[in-house]
């Protein structure tokens, strides 16, 4: 239905376009196409409808690489990958109506990941706004929580700079998604595009350079602390910064530990590197932080699943909180020395002001956790052990490709397992934890980065949520790769059932279709390992395919994510030690 | 305790709207919201009267700031303010009754602005307490209607002495 043009917004519009053109008045979708292409934007990805024609028609001649998803969640979720991947900004356009209506969950994954994307939507004809028109659905009001900033255009005067503002708004600051509303009579109204047209944003303000006297006061923290702890996150990623947080940490001899989105930000093969912490990172870091007499936060945000138990969060710690949005600092943790600007320049200024000191005594102690408690598995197992299939996958990268993840256990073994070296090489959503972004983000990451290898890492559930995209993989020829660790549960929630709800598995089955089956019958390569011997030579397949592949393990069904701090619980209190011990 | 807390805000369309979306969302408690124009078309001011500790009124003061809309904040806590509410109040007041209301009315400086033949429409305006108070004393009659702003406020010139020579801090 959708694709249907509203009746209103036929022949009538295309005719005062063709207008438009032989004047020196411009109508509102060139407006917008005009703008785009002034913002740089090469790429973009969305889906047609009724009002968005005369926007899709400006569109067909467009020097714009476009890729139309089967779902507009996949066409936001692509857009929001292509951000992270690249560092520019994502666009989607979407229909009124269902069409805007399926942005949100991409749209507030965009939001709680701090990801640039601008979304641009139809809505009805001006004046059928409020009528409940057919499509017609308030879509600024439904994602005013979810955005960043968003408005509806009225005026086709004010069209060219509230798009400018929302390239603007969205990759400054904090960054986040942008969606601006363009009713379809809008995008057929003409005016004079003459001269450059000024932003006017009178409460939108960023600050980056940070207060030098605070730089000062962390270095001389940092200089003093015995037991000191940098905690890293995607923050640093977003703001390029992960040359001069070596530098820091370098130069200082700080342990680094990072987040989720932080993985990549640090190398994880330094010996400074904690690999990540939180409800399921490593136990050497949870350690770490809980020991620490000096916690350095930057582009962090202190996550309910980072934190666990806050009143007995890194108890004996001063706390730094390096950050670019005000309004993290002192939100969940009372910070003592905050820093309000950009990490690069921050971080910059920083390593000027610490200095070396050896913490032999600290870096002892931490040496002890990572021998004593590694992330480990059962290798003797005759199943597939998800953690092996990942280790494999690294391996047999060398650890260069670019992850995508599902949302789950698969995302914690990607995180725990596959290791990390360079920034923008994970993309995962971490905030919201949105099941089935895996693979549209794959598709994302893969048309940011042409060359790149990249690799969805995704639970069998997870995938089941989007793998309509992988014939938008196969149609643009993207070779992305998806290896499905499957397990035929909601592998995450069956985990929490057995633990805490007396192994009652209620709903958290689905039955699952061949996958490799379903890959073929898209257009891509499917491929099933159900034995472990044939684990890595299942991978070399996948690696050696010029096409999209899916490769569906069959894992071990009640493997479980260890270590894991339950909720409520604080970060030295985690469940699994003994397992990771014995294995270790 | 309570904190009244004034923001410069874009005048259009929205802004209220994502400002009352923001408290719900974030669950902050507002007590009273007041919008109105102020001296320059393009701006409004919104004065929200908000309940909770420093923290709470911290994070509430950070995230009106980041909402794009919002120009500028401030929190008048701990200085001295003018603080006005304005209400309207129908009051039972039989012929009989009127005068021990016309008098109360006299009392609390407040205004009769409509009389009927048996309620009197009264203007009152002050500090919350007052409102209050006036409300309180309207019980024994009978009070048919209320109608009433909610806070506005405007700091203090003087700043001299730290006592100013009329108080209405809250």
């Amino acid at each position: 239905m959708k694709s249907k043009s509203c009746s209103s917004a036929g022949s009538a519009d295309q005719s005062s376009i063709k207008a438009g053109l032989s004047t020196t008045l411009k109508a509102g979708a060139q407006i917008i196409v005009d703008t785009l292409i002034e913002q740089g934007v090469d790429t973009m990805f969305g889906y047609l409808g009724g009002v968005v024609l005369p926007l899709f028609d400006r569109l067909y001649d467009a020097p714009i690489n476009f890729i139309n998803p089967r779902h507009e969640q996949g066409g936001c979720h692509m857009a929001d990958a292509y951000a992270r991947a690249s560092g520019k900004v994502g666009v989607v356009v979407a229909t009124s109506g269902p069409g805007a209506c399926n942005l949100v969950t991409g749209l507030a994954t965009a939001m709680m990941d701090s990801v640039p994307v601008v979304a641009i939507t139809g809505q009805v004809r001006t004046e059928l706004i409020g009528n409940d028109a057919f499509q017609e659905a308030d879509i600024t009001g439904i994602t005013r929580p979810i955005t960043k900033y968003n408005c509806i255009v009225k005026d086709v005067e004010d069209l060219a700079r509230t798009v400018r503002e929302a390239f603007y708004i969205a990759s400054t600051g904090r960054p986040g998604p942008v969606l601006v509303d363009v009713p379809v009579d809008i995008e057929v109204a003409r005016c004079k595009t003459d001269g450059p047209v000024e932003m006017k944003l009178p409460g939108y303000r960023v600050r980056t350079k940070g207060n030098a006297r605070q730089i000062s006061m962390v270095a001389k923290e940092i200089n003093k602390a015995q037991q000191p702890v940098l905690y890293v996150g995607g923050g640093v990623i977003i703001a390029n910064a992960s040359e001069e947080l070596r530098a820091v940490a370098e130069k200082a001899h700080l342990p680094v530990t990072t987040t989720l989105l932080g993985l990549g930000s640090y190398d994880q093969s330094r010996p400074e590197s904690l690999d990540m912490l939180g409800m399921h990172g490593a136990a050497y870091a949870n350690y770490a932080v809980q020991e620490c007499d000096l916690l350095i936060a930057v582009g962090a945000r202190f996550d309910d699943r980072v934190t666990g138990k806050l009143k007995a969060f890194a108890p004996n710690a001063k706390i730094i909180h390096i950050d670019i949005d005000p309004s993290s600092i002192s939100k969940n943790v009372r910070v003592d020395i905050p820093v309000v600007g950009d990490a690069k320049i921050i971080l910059a200024a920083l390593v000027k002001e610490v200095e070396y000191h050896e913490r032999k005594r600290w870096f002892k102690k931490i040496a002890e956790w990572k021998n004593k408690f590694p992330f480990s598995y059962d290798r003797d197992s005759t199943t597939i052990k998800p953690q092996y299939v990942v280790e494999e996958i690294c391996r047999l990268t060398e650890g260069r490709a670019i992850i995508t993840t599902g949302v789950g256990q698969n995302q914690m073994w990607a995180a725990q397992f596959y290791r990390f070296s360079r920034p923008r090489q994970l993309i995962s959503s971490g905030g919201l934890g949105t099941m089935g972004y895996g693979l549209p983000a794959a598709i994302g990451a893969q048309v940011a980065k042409p060359e790149a290898l990249v690799i969805d890492i995704d639970g069998d559930h997870s995938f089941n949520m989007t793998m309509t995209e992988l014939r938008t993989a196969v149609e643009n020829k993207l070779p992305i790769k998806v290896c499905i660790l499957n397990n035929g549960y909601m592998g995450m929630v069956r985990q929490w059932q057995e633990l805490f709800y007396n192994k009652r598995y209620s709903k958290s089955y689905l039955s699952n279709p061949d996958y490799a089956a379903v890959a073929e019958a898209l257009g891509a390569v499917g491929i099933t390992v159900d034995k472990k011997g044939d684990v890595p030579k299942g991978i070399k397949k996948m690696l050696g395919v010029a096409r999209p592949c899916v490769v569906d393990f069959r894992i071990e069904r009640e493997e479980n994510v260890w270590p894991m701090v339950p909720a409520g619980k604080s970060l030295n209190e985690m469940d699994g030690l003994d397992i990771l011990e014995s294995m270790a | 305790m309570k904190h009244i807390i004034s923001a410069l805000v874009e005048n259009k369309p929205g802004v209220l709207a994502h400002v009352a979306g923001m408290f719900a969302a974030r669950a902050f408690n507002i007590d009273s919201l007041v919008v109105g124009r102020t001296e320059d078309p393009e701006l409004s001011r919104m004065t929200i009267v908000v309940i909770g500790d420093d923290r709470v009124v911290e994070q509430v003061r950070k995230q009106l700031a980041k909402v794009v809309p919002v120009v500028k904040v401030q929190d008048f806590a701990g200085q001295p303010v003018v603080a006005r509410d304005l209400m309207l109040i129908a009051v039972s007041a039989t012929p009989e009754k009127r005068p021990e209301v016309l008098s109360m009315v006299e009392m609390f400086k407040a205004k009769v602005v409509d009389i009927g033949q048996k309620l009197l429409m009264v203007e009152v305006s002050g500090p919350e307490r007052k409102i209050e108070a006036f409300i309180d004393a309207c019980r024994p009659y009978g009070i048919k209607s209320v109608a009433r702003t909610g806070t506005i406020a405007m700091p203090r010139q003087v700043k001299t002495d730290s006592r100013p020579l009329i108080t209405d801090n809250r």
